[in-house]
């Protein structure tokens, strides 16, 4: 065929394209969207299917049988059962007006500058092996075409006198400037570039029908025919799954392939940043799954008419699809294919590089612009000649690249190969975007780490080893590591080996990634930008965040108003960046004196919401759109209120939960005062009931004696000496209630001193020696001598020897009764037991005897009658002295009362 | 007839001075030191008044006062508490278990003694 007829058919098509495109623009410009329905945007998803689909797929069957399936697979999982991600990252591009993949993780991760970047840098370098693919089947099938007497003609075929895939890269960034660049959208949607992608779809779709009706009805007479002869041929193997086949790369070409069609830029581009209408994703749902399976049936009819047509000949498989047609003389068929794949591979090249300058635009040479002061956004007049400018080198520096890696990779690799390298660069957005949508905690620096990591993997284990096979690096690199290390080899990283180079690279690449943004975020704090971002992406069906309806602002503010109304919340440095980073988002000049638009008052309350709550940045955005009588100055001082009132509130709130905790402590004092006051009605009643009784036989004999009426001087003697006794029982009562009750209020005065323990025991028994020797007991002392002084009160411990000892003779054995006082050293100073021959302290007792007015019955009558006091002021004496005292049953049965007092330091 | 009087006290002292003053006023007396003791002499022999305590040993005044009471057939005893318990809700307890006289410590011996014959012999006054 003619080179002129060949050259003059491609550009002929290329124009169509153009002209429906621009048909698409005026259409949208009169407000009749072409594009605006579910079909074409199911065809428009279809750039997924590139001239990799359209020549590869044969290639790879012919070679490999059915592994050309996976690539088909992954897409058709997303869609079918996955398509609630995809549904989300769209909701989140309308919410966010998000341009680009780097726009999206940059926005998610707190609108971080260096993870855009980051993210455009890795989409142009993972593209970039794509585009040479598409540059090569290109310039591969136009050479063939114009050769088609001599199918065998070299590849390097030169019509034009140089590299014809050169000319095609060309060729193609012209074409693609004049698509994408000729002026900047006022909104993210491309409604003539989407339209003629759509109908490249088509026109793909139809070449591919078209070879394939064509060889199984016209070569063979249908597939019963096709299949038997191949058969015949002993090439079952190609669509028998048998386990001769390796099938272990299935899953991991799936898996490829699903973050694919997802996370390739112009996947992303595509379905998610043009997607008109959410609802277009049902029908996409099934649609998609569709076109991808009709695209494939013939390619297996193909590949085998091309192993049976071209046995034992080493053409091309890659290019079956063109040689087919030219083998069995169709050269309009053969035309037509061509078409088809000039299709594929423009619009893929046509929508990646379009992205791809956006990205390189917006997210990499705006920013460093803007930073390093180069653009002066308060000055300059229109930016957009500046941003087309940027966009319009951009694009053939694109090309170029892909043009350089087909020279350097190219030739030793196959279609598919190319296309997986490419592949598994897009799946380094998985766990970025993923994350980002499910998990809040993901931070800007585990992105940035997970993606640096995932990338540098991929350039080590596939991009430089494809370098290294087409011998621009030396082959060793691969066999014997880097350095000679054998754990650098690039295919068995760390040792792992067994499987294949893209499993391997896949494996190491995600787990450095995902690793690195997981433990990075979990490590880190979140910042509170990445908070309300991360807050606004995974819950951006959360109608309360409030994002789509404040779209409606209109007012009359002043650019730099609103700037400075934001400052006085957010910092000014901060609403500065944010006004210019939201600017050069959206492609236009910050003038202050101008009135705010929709969107930047939008932006704004955005802004707001994140210092004062969402709810707050609205009404006050609104006061100040709505209320034209009130002045700016009002608005500030309402504003200032405002920040007051949140302070106050804050302070309020620390308040109550004081006032909570002290009504707290109050409620338990309160509690407490009440057992207190009903311990002391206790006491009160009690005392009054002890001193009541000697009173009574006080007064009873009193009033008898004064009667004088038949009392004989015996009965008048005993009654005498009962009213004695009575009353000197009464006056031990008052004393030691006097003494009790100081000490326990703290009152008591205490003279402390050393005091040596077996003196003032000794002077303890003086005081009691006429007791005892009046009850006839024997008192058996065991005093060591030796003690240390103890620290006490002299007075009060001669005072808590009488008591015990008293309390001893009362409960003895009467007669016969025994006292034993033995001191000794004990495990907390001086310890002193007294103990009686009595008849011990019940069980029941043992607890209550230091209470106040524990009083046993059992004592003897001849005994003085006890206050019921002793043992109580003993135990509050001897804690004085940071001491114990408590009561047990010795050996014998009887009382022991022991005391302990720390010796003197 | 000579009327007898059991004294429910534990207060040797109290228990001397009312046993001097009831047999002084012509009454047979009896002595328990305890509730427990109290309930047995009655079941003894019955007395025809008690003298109550509250604070007894092993079981109070209220609960003797109320098994004497709560008893058709010993319903007719005059119970006469006699303790050192002076506050109004313990007088209204106590009477409200029937108690026939309500005595705080320390008594009038004169007023006790009258008090103790108008119950029993109400019509020789």
């Amino acid at each position: 065929m003619q080179g002129g007829v060949v050259v003059g058919v491609s550009f002929a098509y290329l124009g169509i394209l153009f002209a429906i495109a621009y048909y698409g623009e005026k259409r949208a410009e009169q407000g009749r969207s072409l594009t605006n329905n579910p079909y074409i945007y199911t065809l428009s998803i279809a750039v997924y299917c590139t001239s990799w689909t359209f020549y590869g797929s044969v290639g790879r069957a012919a070679k490999t049988g059915l592994d050309f399936l996976p690539i088909y697979l992954g897409p058709t999982l997303v869609f079918v059962v996955w398509s609630m991600v995809l549904i989300k990252i769209i909701r989140i591009c309308k919410v966010h007006r998000i341009t680009s993949i780097a726009d999206f993780i940059s926005s998610r991760y707190g609108k971080n500058f260096a993870l855009g970047s980051l993210v455009t840098i890795i989409a142009v370098i993972g593209t970039t092996p794509y585009i040479s693919l598409q540059l090569k089947s290109i310039a591969t099938s136009f050479n063939l075409l114009i050769g088609f007497q001599n199918p065998e003609l070299p590849i390097y075929g030169n019509p034009f006198g140089i590299d014809t895939t050169l000319v095609v890269a060309i060729a193609l960034a012209l074409f693609a400037i004049l698509f994408g660049t000729r002026h900047i959208e006022s909104s993210e949607h491309h409604e003539g570039l989407v339209a003629a992608i759509a109908f490249e779809s088509l026109v793909k779709l139809f070449a591919f029908l078209a070879v394939g009706f064509f060889v199984t009805f016209g070569v063979f007479s249908g597939f019963g025919d096709l299949f038997y002869q191949a058969q015949a041929h002993g090439l079952t193997q190609l669509y028998v799954v048998s386990a001769d086949n390796d099938y272990g790369q299935w899953i991991t070409m799936t898996l490829l392939s699903m973050a694919a069609i997802l996370f390739l830029p112009r996947q992303f581009y595509m379905s998610a940043v043009e997607n008109r209408d959410e609802t277009h994703l049902r029908t996409a749902a099934w649609l998609f799954p569709l076109y991808l399976l009709v695209i494939n049936v013939f390619v297996l009819p193909i590949a085998i008419s091309g192993k049976l047509a071209f046995a034992g000949t080493a053409n091309d498989a890659d290019m079956f699809v063109l040689t087919v047609p030219i083998h069995y003389g169709q050269s309009e068929l053969a035309l037509f294919a061509y078409i088809g794949g000039l299709s594929a591979a423009t619009s893929m090249v046509i929508v990646a590089s379009i992205a791809l300058s956006t990205m390189v635009c917006n997210n990499l040479v705006m920013p460093l612009l803007l930073r390093w002061k180069l653009v002066n956004l308060s000055e300059s007049g229109d930016l957009s000649s500046l941003l087309l400018t940027i966009r319009r080198v951009s694009i053939p520096i694109i090309l170029l690249l892909g043009y350089g890696y087909f020279r350097i990779a190219s030739e030793s690799y196959s279609l598919v190969t190319i296309g997986l390298v490419s592949f598994t660069a897009a799946a380094q957005f998985a766990p970025a975007i993923i994350g980002g949508l499910f998990w809040r905690g993901g931070s800007s620096t585990g992105a940035l780490t997970g993606l640096s990591l995932g990338f540098l993997v991929w350039l080590y284990t596939l991009l430089l080893p494809s370098f290294a096979q087409s011998g621009w690096l030396p082959l060793n690199f691969i066999s014997d590591g880097l350095f000679g290390i054998a754990w650098l080899k690039p295919y068995a990283l760390f040792g792992l080996e067994g499987f294949d180079n893209l499993s391997h690279a896949l494996f190491w690449s995600m787990f450095a990634n995902i690793g690195g943004y997981v433990v990075v975020s979990l490590r880190g704090e979140l910042s509170p930008i990445e908070r309300i971002q991360g807050r606004h992406f995974v819950d951006v069906y959360d109608d309360t965040l409030g994002q789509n309806d404040s779209r409606s602002w209109q007012g009359s503010v002043t650019i730099a108003s609103l700037q400075e109304l934001v400052g006085r919340f957010v910092g000014p440095e901060r609403a500065q960046n944010g006004f210019l980073a939201y600017a050069a988002r959206q492609n236009f000049t910050l003038k202050g004196d101008e009135i705010a638009d929709s969107n930047l008052l939008a932006n704004a309350e955005s802004m707001l919401s994140g210092a004062i709550g969402s709810a707050t940045a609205r009404v006050i955005i609104g006061s100040m759109i709505k209320g034209e009588n009130v002045s700016m100055n009002e608005v500030y001082q309402l504003l200032d209120e405002t920040t007051q009132v949140i302070e106050y509130s804050r302070m309020l709130e620390v308040k109550s939960a004081e006032l909570e905790e002290t009504s707290l402590k109050l409620q338990q004092a309160n509690k407490r005062l009440k057992e207190f006051d009903s311990l002391k009605d206790d006491f009160l009643s009690t005392i009054s009931r002890e001193l009541r009784t000697p009173l009574t036989s006080i007064r009873a004999f009193g009033e008898i004696l004064l009667e004088g009426q038949n009392t004989s001087d015996k009965e008048r003697q005993q009654f005498l000496g009962i009213i004695t006794k009575e009353s000197e029982r009464l006056t031990r009562l008052i004393d030691q209630i006097l003494d009790l009750a100081k000490m326990e209020a703290g009152r008591m005065d205490w003279s402390m001193s050393n005091v040596d323990p077996t003196s003032t025991i000794e002077e303890a028994l003086a005081a009691v020696d006429g007791l005892i020797k009046e009850h006839n007991i024997k008192l058996i002392l065991d005093l060591d001598k030796s003690l240390p002084a103890v620290r006490a009160d002299h007075d009060q411990l001669v005072q808590v020897v009488i008591n015990v000892v008293s309390n001893a003779i009362k409960f003895c054995n009467h007669p016969g009764g025994i006292i034993r006082v033995s001191s000794r050293p004990g495990d907390n100073g001086l310890l002193v037991e007294i103990s009686d021959n009595g008849s011990g302290i019940l069980p029941e007792h043992r607890d209550f005897i230091f209470e106040k007015f524990h009083q046993s019955r059992r004592g003897s009558n001849q005994m003085p009658i006890g206050t019921g006091l002793g043992l109580a002021i003993c135990r509050q004496i001897i804690s004085f002295f940071e001491g114990n005292i408590w009561a047990d049953n010795g050996e014998d049965g009887g009382a022991v009362i022991s005391f302990e007092v720390p010796f003197a330091r | 007839m000579t009327y007898s009087v059991l004294v429910a006290e534990d207060e040797p002292n109290i228990v001397l001075s009312l046993q001097f003053l009831m047999k002084q006023a012509g009454f047979s007396v009896r002595v328990a030191e305890d509730g427990d003791r109290a309930i047995r002499e009655i079941e003894q022999q019955l007395p025809d008044a008690v003298l109550l305590d509250i604070m007894l040993p092993k079981r109070d005044g209220f609960s003797v006062c109320e098994a004497i009471k709560g008893n058709p057939a010993w319903s007719s005893i005059k119970v006469i508490i006699l303790t050192a318990k002076s506050r109004e809700i313990d007088k209204q307890r106590a009477l409200g278990l029937g108690a026939d006289a309500y005595i705080t410590k320390p008594f009038s011996t004169r007023d006790l003694v009258a008090r103790v014959s108008e119950l029993l012999q109400p019509n020789e006054q």
